[in-house]
């Protein structure tokens, strides 16, 4: 099943209320996900040479201090790090690349969840509500946010098998339903495009193909008309960059969804029931987009 | 239809969807006829179910999934949207959306009548059994999918492979019809093909709708019926 949200503002001044409007719209598709739940959200874009990365490690003790301070040492770089539970916000002005290597050099376990200028995702296994306030995510103010909620049909149930997905700067994507030709399509962005995804998960090879879209020249729109010939199976995707925001369902369109529009914001649900906490919800324009459509705000580029 | 004085207000943000549906089926069995406003649906699911009796409810808001569901002589208008399902299985009574539909509105449906003043989305009357709908937008691909007897009704446009498999239901479509689904055809409008749109539309209030703008979709009856000559086969 799986549950997907997405909120985006319009309104800028509605920014710091950002988690606040946020939170019950995952809350309320529990029932659709009670395996895992994570969210992505774009706030607080650090400076042009800095890169801003969401670091995992399943260790409660792991000692994030050394960590910073070898990397400080070793790449000669400032490194500023923000504890959020079993997350931490890394903002280094080091080369991003060289950085992201290093990361993943200094233990086995450690995962980097989300690199670029404004994203950060935070996800765990347990319910949304528990999630959410581990996270503290209705203190958080921002421009966007994703979230999915997990009923785990193609691989573990696991904090790295949970969704946002991201697989590249700025980038990601929150799926319902089950994709059929995913392993194909992750030997061949292997083969082609040199991208290597991290997991078994099926989302994870449609993030890296939108990501060797966006690469490639086309804006978010134009990589997510790309899926429509290149992806077989169920899905509906909300998928977000920077500035962007994006809802595509397969032509079939097996999976629900119902999007809504103010002037104020954008909001996305996997039912309609997610959305009854919006302010002005009950003026908003409420529709079901079609399938084979993409919609997308902000990003034209 | 208005409400009148005595009408019982239902309140979903003081009570549970049991407690509701309990309250909205109480007159079940009977031949009672009683008024309900249901206030704060927030998009719940498998509102108003089940009821069998010829009460009114009113519905000030938009429902999730199954709204009216095997709904038996009772009326029902949702002042909203309603999400997948609607009027699933409904066996008589009816079941009037002011707003737009989700998915397989009317699915299975055996009796009774479902309006629509706004759009109905994907696989709308899936497996029709006998019941009439009537939508004043226009329907979703793969809409009528295997549906075997009733009567559709839409005054826009139809989506993709409309009518697929289908089996008795007589299909009238205003607008275009984006493709027609496997043994489904354009058939010719006779008077009595007229007369029965004519009634359809009435009971929807489009009393200013002309039946000659509408074309009628059917089944070839290629698909299920037993062909002579593949007797070999068997």
């Amino acid at each position: 099943m799986c549950g997907i949200v997405g909120l985006y503002l319009k309104n800028s001044q509605m920014q710091d209320q950002l988690g606040q409007l946020f939170s019950p719209l995952l809350v309320e598709m529990t029932d659709r996900g009670p395996d895992s739940a994570g969210i992505a959200v774009f706030r607080d874009a650090v400076s042009g040479n800095e890169t801003k990365f969401t670091v995992f490690h399943p260790d409660p003790d792991f000692d994030w201090a050394k960590l910073t301070s070898d990397m400080k040492l070793e790449l000669s770089a400032q490194v500023r790090l923000q504890h959020h539970d079993s997350h931490v916000v890394l903002v280094t002005d080091a080369n991003s690349a060289k950085a992201a290597r290093w990361l993943t050099e200094q233990d086995a376990n450690l995962q980097i969840m989300s690199s670029g200028t404004a994203i950060e995702i935070y996800k765990e296994t347990g319910l949304a509500e528990d999630i959410l306030k581990r996270f503290n995510v209705s203190a958080m103010a921002g421009t966007h946010a994703v979230g999915h909620t997990r009923m785990a049909t193609e691989s573990a149930v696991t904090t790295s098998g949970s969704h946002p997905f991201s697989t590249g700067a700025d980038l990601c994507l929150v799926h319902n339903g089950s994709l059929s030709n995913h392993n194909r399509i992750r030997d061949r962005l292997a083969k082609e495009d040199g991208i290597v995804c991290k997991t078994e998960n099926d989302t994870e090879v449609a993030a890296a193909f939108i990501s060797s879209r966006l690469a490639k020249g086309r804006s978010l729109h134009e990589a997510l008309e790309d899926c429509l010939t290149a992806l077989d199976g169920f899905y509906t995707f909300v998928a977000g960059t920077r500035n962007g925001f994006a809802v595509l369902r397969d032509p079939i369109a097996c999976k629900p969804a119902v999007l809504a529009e103010t002037d104020d914001y954008v909001a996305f649900a996997s039912e309609y029931r997610a959305l009854v906490s919006l302010p002005s919800i009950e003026n908003a324009k409420v529709w079901e987009p079609e399938p084979a459509i993409v919609y997308s705000w902000g990003d034209k580029s | 239809m208005s409400v009148g004085e005595n009408a019982i207000v239902v309140d979903l943000a003081e009570m549970d969807l049991r407690s509701a549906n309990e309250k909205l089926q109480a007159l079940n069995g009977t031949a009672e006829t009683g008024h309900f406003k249901v206030r704060n649906p927030r998009g719940t699911h498998a509102l108003a179910c089940g009821l069998d009796a010829p009460v009114s409810v009113e519905i000030d808001g938009s429902t999730g999934y199954y709204c009216g569901g095997m709904n038996k002589s009772a009326e029902i208008t949702v002042h909203g949207n309603a999400g997948q399902g609607v009027a699933e299985n409904m066996m008589s009574g009816t079941v009037h959306v002011k707003g737009d539909c989700s998915q397989a509105a009317g699915a299975t449906a055996h009796g009774g009548l479902l309006i629509v003043d706004g759009n109905a989305a994907a696989r709308c009357g899936i497996s029709l059994k006998g019941a009439d709908i009537v939508v004043k937008g226009d329907i979703g691909h793969m809409s009528c999918f295997m549906a075997q007897a009733g009567r559709v009704v839409v005054l826009g446009d139809a989506g993709a492979a409309l009518g697929d498999s289908l089996y008795e239901v007589h299909i009238y479509v205003r607008g275009t019809v984006e493709s027609l689904g496997a043994d489904c055809i354009e058939k010719e409008m006779r008077d009595e093909h007229k007369t029965e749109l004519r009634e359809l539309l009435d009971k929807a209030d489009c009393k200013d709708v002309d039946v000659s703008e509408f074309k009628r979709y059917g089944s070839a009856r290629q698909l299920y019926h037993f062909q002579v000559d593949n007797l070999d086969a068997y």
